[in-house]
């Protein structure tokens, strides 16, 4: 079963203050099934990120289509849904990890994950034990759990952002550049999560600098530069 | 599809100040300096103002000074007449009736009973020389209730929630610190369980900490009695922490909505570019 498909993407941006425009990506193809992992490479600037943006809306596409299958509406076209579909989608169905954290001030780890949970209905007996089994399943150390996240390293913010991501077990993940500025040992830890997220059916799509080090996870890779899908 | 109903729909809410004149009153020769006719001084302080706020959401509006904000938020609240447009509730009582054309009376129980609001200022919400207890006391007594000890109970159970301490509920708010006055004013806006609140730049003026404590405890509120808010402030940091959707308002129109990360990340009118590339 298809989960996602873009057809034909293009986003532009327009300043309007420097009268300038800037053609990020376009004709961006492909094609991804339920339960894979779709890995995107190429250099600083060539759209990665741009294309993960408008799948989630931060970025409002402007060209071609983005189908996804949603469970609550069906198959729907992810750039004409209207903002408060797309909302319903960010909280029940479609997840997104970048490396950075940017949240209530003065909430620890565990009213982060647990306020996720709060966010799509849920009570708080269930909130309470989820988030522990999430913060502890992404192997956040235990001292963290009650405290701010701003003093956080950078691997520990982003086991936080994707507890928060999971625990709402997305049909879609969408990892941003994840294992960014991560030291060797944290990126280990950050392959392990994916290939835990594989395995319970998550799809995924992530962009990676260094690919080979995602290798052997990916089902594709969609490589900017040569414009196309390639099976690994 | 999702088919919901929003709570409250503003359609084509347009309000004057002045008379108007020949050359602004029609639209092809209207030649305003921004929401001003030079010809005779009237201003527009919105103009076709068309809005949907759904339930359990909070609906950000962000603007300039003098974009129209707050003349939006005082039509809502039926603190200032509206020029024309219509306005409808999710309610049973008041289905399919436009709101703006019911009577001083029928409007003072919307405010009593569906509505709850938060000024910036709290001398506008607050009763300054009742006790704080009084003043929820009174919001109570206009919505209905009449007995003492019922109220003292939701009273206490309010402070408590916006965290004022409770040996000082018999105080008057003028001798409280302007973080205290607002959780107050907040508590008093919850006290008849509004399903609808209005909050007006509720945390300008205050230092960080205090204002992280209001957004902290306006999240809670959200998250806990589902209550459905618009959100006004030029504090895009504010905007961003608290609204799912926002409305970029300029001289009393409506310039630009969206998904409120899309606004700050992707503005597509140039005065939300100018706004948000402003943001330190």
């Amino acid at each position: 079963m298809t989960m996602l498909e873009v057809h034909n993407f293009g986003k532009t941006f327009t300043n309007h203050q420097l009268q300038t425009t800037r053609q990020a990506v376009q004709n961006i193809q492909f094609r991804l099934e339920k339960g894979q992992f779709l890995g995107i490479v190429g250099k600083s600037g060539s759209g990665k990120s741009t294309i993960l943006k408008s799948i989630y809306r931060t970025y409002l596409p402007d060209q071609g289509h983005i189908y996804f299958d949603s469970d609550r509406f069906g198959k729907v076209d992810l750039t004409k849904i209207t903002e408060r579909q797309m909302i319903y989608l960010r909280k029940h169905e479609i997840g997104y990890v970048s490396q950075f954290l940017n949240v209530m001030p003065r909430t620890t780890s565990r009213e982060l994950v647990e306020n996720a949970i709060l966010e799509m209905g849920e009570s708080e007996s269930v909130a309470q034990s989820e988030a522990e089994k999430a913060l502890a399943h992404f192997e956040l150390d235990k001292k963290l759990w009650d405290m701010y996240p701003n003093t956080f390293s950078g691997g520990e913010k982003l086991r936080l952002n994707i507890a928060m991501a999971t625990v709402k077990k997305p049909r879609l993940l969408l990892l941003d550049e994840p294992t960014a500025s991560l030291d060797q040992q944290s990126k280990v830890k950050v392959k392990e999560v994916i290939e835990k997220l594989k395995n319970s059916g998550t799809t995924l799509v992530g962009i990676f600098h260094d690919i080979e080090f995602m290798e052997n996870l990916c089902d594709q890779v969609y490589d900017m530069n040569k414009r196309k899908l390639e099976v690994s | 599809m999702m088919l919901e109903e929003p709570i409250l729909s503003v359609k084509n809410l347009s309000k004057q100040f002045g008379d108007g004149c020949r050359r602004c009153s029609d639209p092809s020769t209207r030649d305003l300096i921004k929401n001003y006719c030079p010809s005779c001084g009237m201003v527009f302080a919105c103009r076709d103002i068309s809005l949907d706020l759904y339930p359990g959401e909070i609906l950000g509006v962000v603007g300039e000074s003098g974009s129209g904000k707050s003349s939006l938020m005082k039509c809502l609240y039926f603190d200032s007449d509206v020029t024309s447009g219509e306005l409808y509730l999710q309610d049973e009582e008041f289905y399919g009736q436009n709101l703006w054309t019911l009577s001083a009376q029928k409007k003072r129980y919307i405010r009593n009973h569906k509505y709850g609001m938060v000024y910036q200022n709290p001398v506008h919400g607050l009763k300054m020389d009742f006790t704080s207890i009084g003043n929820i006391a009174e919001k109570l007594i206009a919505a209905g209730n009449r007995n003492v000890d019922n109220m003292k109970m939701v009273g206490e159970k309010l402070l408590d929630t916006v965290h004022i301490p409770l040996f000082r509920m018999k105080e008057e708010p003028r001798n409280f610190s302007g973080g205290m006055q607002q959780r107050v004013q907040i508590a008093k806006a919850l006290s008849n369980n509004p399903p609808v609140l209005f909050l007006d730049e509720v945390t300008t003026g205050l230092d960080l900490s205090v204002q992280a404590d209001v957004l902290d405890l306006i999240k809670r509120i959200q998250r806990e009695f589902g209550i459905s808010m618009i959100v006004v402030s030029h504090d895009l940091a504010v905007i961003r922490m608290l609204a799912d959707r926002t409305i970029v308002m300029l001289n009393g129109e409506v310039i630009e909505n969206g998904l409120t990360d899309q606004i700050l990340e992707d503005p597509i009118h140039p005065y939300t570019q100018t706004l948000v590339y402003s943001l330190l």
